[in-house]
């Protein structure tokens, strides 16, 4: 089998399968999430409360002045690593026309250069909270394998892409086919690991919201 | 009839509800929610992390609700939880937690995670697993009608001093009447000057109110045991009083369990909506003020400073009415850092304060409070929660500082104008007492 | 010979032939230095390339062509430095090529026959077109199955060049469903050197390349895991593609006649294989260096890759998956609905029976019996 044939495979049969697994895991998994239901709540809700459900998605996304101060490396190195990951999935040439050949539409990408930037500042971000994570005690004790599982599986496709990018360590046929493949184990595996906050983080925060909104408060 | 660990875990698969599932779903292990939390921030043991607290019933969750872990508990590849983990959990659970919401409000995926613990405590409670003094104060509410033991002739007594000193009659039993006044044991016992000053305003105000003498209770132990049924019963109390009595609004004291357990989970735990309304006294003597009907003259020149009960506050949505009504009388009032929904915990609620194994560490955690008030540099801390004020007090004692602790409702009574020229409400449909 | 002799010149060699057809001396070092470039050898290689290939003997080659186009053969004789004149007259002694060559029938065959005899061991065989090894009948030649002509033929050759994609790699023969079960050289051919020259056409210059430094060297270039000479498929068209830089800038033509195409921006929207095909097009070119299919508006459609038929559709980007999902993921959330709905079954019983197994708690339940 040559490079061109993993390639071909990474970018048939293999995603495809894992974009049905991906999509199937992550109906399933909102089914097993929202069908437990909640009770109605029979209180009777403050008028005009602040809040709701939908500012607590946006808002939550604001750190709060005293946690920041207490934990900047967490929030920085969050932040820093949400964005160019996103960046990257997102605004890379490439990879939006991945997204149009799914959706039919497509947007402006951003220079190569300054995805690239970003993608390296994701990497050092991620670096930053691996060496937290085992540095800090509390992050150390909350963790459990599946939480370096889910770091390893996020690093990959960034590293791979990077490498592919710059022609560094493999032939770059050979390493696009890897960088693929990294996305797609990341594919099936995001719906049953803590990656799936993806999609569960805005059901949390809606459902945080809305339970202070009711009280009248904006969480 | 006993607890059991059967029981327990039942009670968990039955409180898991789609935003616990998100919760845990969501979940990242950042460990931010530590630095919200005030058992953590102050004593720096990680074990005292929010989200931690929940471990057992996270696996619960995770066995029963999920189809990985459904997979995984087939096959014999997920320790069922155990006795002895709960009881490991239990100090977690109980001593370290006083519900105070501020992790909830800072978890970056927007985690609940005091509404998990709220839902926790009904398995901890049915395994057996709550502590020993928090199941003595319930079982004083449920048979005593007070998780301090207070009965009717102390609420009397108290009548009686606060008759003798203002003159004012004291409503009891009046049907018909628009609010319906609880008061918490703590109220009754260490601080009737509550009851004094809500005569004096109401009087003030040609407000028409009446005690219910099998319905004094505002605190309710279930809540924060984690026992719905006994809560259900505890709360069954005060709305049947308030239906009896045809009253259109119950009004909470300064107590902030005592308002989430009547405003916001009452109706759930009865099942039913209420037919009368449930306020904060804050909230009523905002409106009082708002209408023109609590008058007051002068004020108080002191440097002051407000602590927000977290059930109040970042729980129960009452934050500007006691600003309101403090710029009325504070001359100098100065707000605390993260005043309003961030503001800190006292350290005491959620039954801590209840729960005398955890008294030391309550202690420790009181000094965000204690660096709080100092920093404003002021004497005289207002609060509108008895337990708070207990709490605050001891807390201040124990670091030797001299700082009062005064209830809200007391220091507008102190500035209230009062027009003698009002006519005492007629008792009519009620009996005064002394 | 008929004419006067130069004193250095051999009977035989390829320098007596230059010499016969009047070709100076300046002339062919300016061809030995475009050779020497193209291997990426040093220029002072070019002299000293001249003297070897004027002392050697002019190369007796046979050329077999299977499955094929002829597009191998027309892009040979499209060569320009040298030129299929220049080659076949002066350089190497083509011996059978049924396409170039006068004879027919018996003849030729027997030119192959003879030629083999003359020069066993010696001759340097070239094949265009796979092999096909479903039936022998798929392909004859004068009555014999190209994989008997090959192995026939391979037998007595110092070194195989595998020209085109299909002798490389299989090729179009081999694209799926693969009717005539076509390999290429290299699958059946074991214990002989095969030079590996893929390209649909390969470029002449690189075929030339490639028999120049056989006869300057006597023996093949450097190669890569996959057969290749390493100086003409050492990087890709992307690397050395001219509109790079727009691919950098994140420029890219929409349409083929968009603004932007007008403008020479990236063609990678629009299916270019350039990224992964490696090959010299955009350094060598084509047709004397004219152009080559980018340059003309074309995205690279990566014919020099195995299997690159089936490598995904032509005008989809490289990035995007090669076969059509949109359904496919309909159907998968299906799936994953349907197994939702399962699980939520499962779930909302085990919360009932928690519920129905829930019985009034009572004070004296707070505590266990024990204690």
């Amino acid at each position: 089998m040559s490079h061109l044939d993993l390639l071909t495979f990474a970018r048939g049969s293999a995603l495809n399968w894992a974009l049905v697994l991906f999509a199937a895991g992550v109906v399933l998994r909102l089914f097993e999430i929202l069908g437990l239901g909640r009770r109605p709540d029979l209180a009777k809700p403050r008028p005009d409360s602040p809040g709701s459900g939908w500012r607590t998605i946006v808002m939550r996304s604001v750190p709060k002045a005293d946690t920041l101060k207490r934990d900047a490396v967490t929030y920085v190195s969050g932040y820093t690593f949400h964005i160019g990951l996103l960046v990257s999935i997102f605004f890379f040439a490439p990879h939006i026309e991945f997204f149009r050949s799914q959706s039919g539409f497509g947007w402006p990408g951003l220079p190569s250069a300054l995805v690239d930037a970003l993608a390296v500042i994701a990497m050092v971000a991620l670096g930053v909270s691996l060496a937290h994570r085992i540095t800090s005690p509390v992050k150390r004790m909350l963790s459990d394998i599946s939480d370096y599982v889910a770091w390893a599986m996020t690093l990959l496709p960034l590293l791979t892409g990077y490498l592919a990018y710059h022609h560094l360590l493999l032939e770059y046929t050979m390493m696009l086919a890897l960088h693929l493949f990294s996305i797609e184990l990341l594919l099936v595996l995001l719906p049953f690991t803590k990656l799936f906050h993806a999609f569960s983080l805005f059901i949390s925060r809606w459902y945080n919201g809305d339970i202070s909104a009711r009280k009248g408060v904006a969480s | 009839m006993s607890a059991t660990l059967e029981k327990g875990i039942n009670a968990f698969k039955e409180v898991i509800d789609a935003p616990i599932a998100s919760f845990f779903s969501s979940c990242v292990r950042c460990g931010m929610c530590a630095e919200a939390c005030l058992f953590y921030t102050e004593t720096g043991e990680a074990k005292y992390t929010p989200i931690h607290k929940l471990e057992p019933l996270r696996r619960v969750w995770q066995q029963e609700y999920t189809l990985l872990g459904g997979l995984g508990k087939l096959l014999g590849l997920t320790r069922p939880v155990t006795d002895a983990e709960l009881a490991e959990w239990e100090p977690l659970v109980y001593d370290s937690c006083t519900l105070c919401g501020r992790c909830s409000m800072i978890c970056p995926v927007g985690n609940d995670i005091t509404y998990m613990i709220r839902k926790m405590r009904e398995g901890m409670a049915a395994s057996g697993h709550a502590p020993q003094d928090m199941v003595a104060a319930t079982t004083r509410a449920i048979t005593i009608g007070s998780p301090m033991g207070v009965k009717w002739p102390a609420v009397q007594a108290q009548i009686k001093h606060v008759q003798a000193d203002t003159g004012i009659e004291v409503p009891v039993e009046r049907e018909g009447a628009d609010y319906l006044v609880l008061m918490s044991s703590m109220e009754i016992i260490n601080f009737p000057e509550y009851l004094s000053a809500l005569s004096r305003i109401f009087k003030q105000a040609g407000i028409s109110w009446t005690l219910a003498q099998d319905a004094f209770e505002a605190t309710n132990s279930g809540i924060q045991i984690g026992a719905s049924d006994l809560a259900g019963e505890i709360v069954g109390r005060i709305v049947v009083a308030a239906e009896r009595l045809k009253v259109k609004c119950v009004i909470s004291p300064e107590c902030g369990h005592a308002y989430t357990a009547l405003r916001w989970e009452g109706p759930n735990l009865m099942g039913r909506p209420f037919g009368f309304e449930v306020k904060h006294i804050l909230e009523v003597l905002d409106e009082l003020h708002k209408a023109g009907k609590l008058k007051t003259k002068g004020k108080d020149q002191r440097p002051l400073t407000y602590h927000d009960p977290c059930q109040i506050a970042r729980r129960g949505g009452v934050v500007e009415q006691p600003r309101r009504l403090l710029s009325e009388v504070a001359a100098d009032f100065r707000e605390m850092s993260d005043a309003g929904v961030m503001n800190w915990c006292c350290g005491g609620g959620g039954g801590v304060s209840a729960n005398s194994r955890a008294d030391s560490l309550r202690l420790q955690a009181f000094k965000v409070k204690k660096s709080q008030i100092e920093a404003t540099g002021v004497q005289t801390l207002i609060t509108a929660c008895a337990n708070c004020r207990i709490v605050l007090e001891e807390g201040l004692e124990h670091n030797h500082m001299k700082v009062e602790v005064i209830g809200l409702t007391e220091l507008l009574a102190e500035y209230l104008v009062e027009d003698n020229s009002t006519p005492v409400p007629s008792p009519a449909g009620g009996r005064g007492l002394g | 010979m008929k004419h006067a002799q130069q004193p250095d010149i051999l009977p035989g060699t390829v320098g007596e032939g230059l010499a016969q057809r009047g070709v100076t001396r300046r002339e062919f070092l300016k061809l030995c230095t475009t050779l020497t470039a193209l291997l990426a050898l040093p220029p002072s290689m070019a002299g000293a390339m001249a003297e070897a290939i004027s002392k050697a003997r002019r190369q007796s080659v046979i050329w077999l062509s299977f499955q094929e186009c002829t597009g191998c053969t027309e892009s040979i004789t499209r060569s320009h430095s040298p030129t299929l004149e220049n080659l076949i007259f002066d350089l190497i002694s083509l011996d059978y090529h049924h396409t170039l060559q006068a004879a027919s029938a018996e003849a030729a065959e027997h030119a192959r026959e003879q030629a083999m005899k003359d020069n066993d061991g010696k001759y340097l065989l070239i094949v265009d077109g796979s092999i096909p090894m479903g039936n022998p009948g798929f392909s004859t030649i004068a009555g014999i199955s190209n994989y008997d002509m090959l192995m026939e033929t391979a037998r007595g050759a110092a070194a195989i060049v595998a020209v085109g994609t299909c002798a490389a790699h299989g090729g179009i023969p081999r694209a799926d469903p693969n009717p005539t079960g076509a390999v290429s050289v290299g699958d059946i051919v074991k214990d002989k050197p095969i030079i590996n020259v893929p390209g649909c056409p390969p470029i002449p210059v690189v075929m030339t390349g490639v028999l120049a430094h056989f006869l300057t060297f006597g023996g093949i270039p450097e190669l890569d895991a996959q057969g290749r000479p390493k100086s003409f498929y050492g990087e890709t068209i992307h690397d050395r593609c001219y509109r790079r830089p727009f691919y950098d800038q994140g420029k890219f033509a929409q349409t083929f006649d968009d603004e932007a195409a007008r403008q020479g921006w990236c063609l990678f929207k629009l299916g270019c294989k350039g990224p992964v095909t490696y090959n010299a097009c955009a350094t060598t070119k084509w047709n004397d260096g004219t152009s080559f299919p980018i340059q003309s508006g074309h995205g690279c459609i990566g014919c020099s890759e195995a299997n690159f038929w089936d490598a995904g559709p032509l005008y989809k980007a490289l990035s995007m998956p090669v076969s059509a999902t949109t359904s496919m993921l309909g159907a998968a959330a299906a799936a994953g609905a349907a197994a939702g709905v399962a699980v939520t079954w499962h779930n909302r019983s085990t919360k009932a029976a928690a519920k129905a197994a829930h019985e009034k708690m009572t004070v004296q339940e707070l505590s266990r019996e024990e204690k």
